[in-house]
């Protein structure tokens, strides 16, 4: 709910109350729903991922892992949608749709890792098992994510700088507020799909739990 | 340091009678390389152009060949519970499973090396050497972090095809890597080469500590 009523001025602020950028134009107004996913979403998500994993090699409990899961579920989609939006800036400001350079190509790696942890808790049918390589998997591909970037930054960099870290260009004003309320209603979003998601897990195994008991006593 | 060296001694010894990974590693890489020459033949394109990549992708794939049969070895004969039961520590295992893949691989590459100079007609001076200590350097890199995974991969259902899957995008930093320094070398640039070595150095630290802090998980029962 929270979140709703945080995403309707948020629209606004995109739509109506940013100004319009001189050079891009309107295309430039998905960069408020680009940076909030790229930021929130896929490194968010890795950073979930990583503790999650860490925590369950830790503790051995097995809510650590429902929370790994969930964050690697939530990187899918939010790394999507964030590739999405770029392609969809791209395709007019660089005429192309896919460009070699080193934040998107950190993003389709960071994608394939969460793809990968994905298919390999559906091929470890041990729930024990499962939770154990899974967060050494986990926590190897989060391990890559620094040295990839590494790699990946003196291979080759096209993307625009950014502009509100230390040393960036700075915004208007006005757009710096409209980025602001787009991550908070972003920042929301994703909290409440991971909260849900976490319930639900716990509902799943729950339900796990519950048939099997019921099939061993039949 | 001793049963680090009993595994290593122990899987030479295998392989020597088995002779199958390095054979397979062989085979494959020198046929990546062939398919490679078939595809671009046509495009003239510069060799020293799409050289390293096509040398990066006959090593990597041929190693994942390579590290799928090291570990599902153990485990089809149930040879990992003897193993698990020696009395040396789970990271020691480890070490001793990477040292063994890195020389398997490295046996492999040495053979590929070459024929790849030759088809290429490229000349034996001194990027050859460099080439020698980038695939070196490599194939450590490449050891070190598909060791961990194919013991994670040989437990699941559909053991040949999850190694790749895993493999692939956490070894971009060495395909980058290895790609850039080969590339250097072969057109005789040294300003960047260090950068690259260093990627790669730091690649096969980070993982190899990291795998042998967690081996013990990817093992146990």
């Amino acid at each position: 709910m929270l979140s709703v009523i945080t995403m309707l001025p948020a629209l606004y602020m995109i739509f109506l109350f940013a100004p319009t950028e001189a050079t891009q134009g309107n295309t430039q107004r998905i960069f408020y729903f680009h940076v909030p996913l790229a930021v929130i979403g896929a490194y968010g998500s890795a950073i979930l991922l990583f503790t999650g994993c860490l925590g369950f090699l830790l503790t051995r409990d097995l809510m650590w892992d429902r929370f790994a899961a969930c964050a690697a579920e939530m990187g899918v989609v939010f790394t999507t949608a964030q590739l999405l939006t770029a392609m969809m800036w791209a395709k007019p400001i660089w005429g192309t749709w896919y460009v070699f350079d080193s934040r998107g190509t950190l993003q389709i790696v960071l994608l394939l890792i969460y793809i990968a942890y994905f298919m390999l808790r559906a091929y470890l049918p041990d729930r024990e098992k499962r939770a154990k390589l899974c967060a050494v998997f986990g926590l190897l591909g989060m391990v890559d994510v620094p040295i990839n970037y590494l790699s990946i930054y003196l291979f080759r960099t096209q993307h625009p700088q950014p502009v509100i870290s230390p040393g960036g260009g700075g915004v208007d004003p006005d757009m710096g507020k409209t980025l602001l309320v787009s991550s908070i209603a972003i920042g929301l979003l994703y909290a409440y799909f991971f909260v849900r998601r976490l319930t639900i897990a716990k509902l799943e195994e729950e339900v796990d739990y519950l048939s099997q008991v019921a099939a061993a006593h039949e | 340091m001793k049963p680090l060296a009993a595994i290593i001694f122990k899987d030479i010894v295998i392989e020597m009678r088995s002779k199958e990974s390095i054979s397979s590693m062989l085979m494959f890489g020198i046929l990546v390389l062939i398919i490679f020459m078939f595809a671009f033949e046509s495009s003239g394109l510069d060799k020293t152009v799409i050289g390293p990549g096509e040398l990066w992708v006959a090593f990597s794939f041929a190693a994942i060949l390579g590290l799928n049969r090291s570990l599902a070895m153990e485990i089809d004969n149930d040879c990992l519970q003897g193993l698990l039961l020696a009395p040396l520590g789970r990271g020691e295992l480890y070490l001793g499973k990477v040292a063994s893949n890195f020389t398997f691989m490295v046996i492999a590459e040495f053979i590929v090396l070459p024929v790849f100079f030759i088809l290429n007609n490229l000349s034996f001076d001194q990027r050859f050497l460099g080439i020698v200590g980038i695939t070196i350097l490599g194939s450590l890199g490449i050891a070190a972090v598909g060791t961990i995974l194919s013991t994670i991969s040989a437990n699941t259902r559909m053991k040949e095809v999850m190694l790749p899957i895993l493999q692939i995008p956490l070894s971009v930093p060495v395909v980058i890597a290895a790609v850039e320094a080969t590339s250097q070398i072969l057109n005789n640039e040294k300003p960047e080469i260090s950068a690259w070595l260093t990627i790669l150095a730091g690649f096969s630290i980070v993982y190899l500590t990291v795998s042998y802090l967690v081996f013990e998980f990817a093992v146990e029962e």
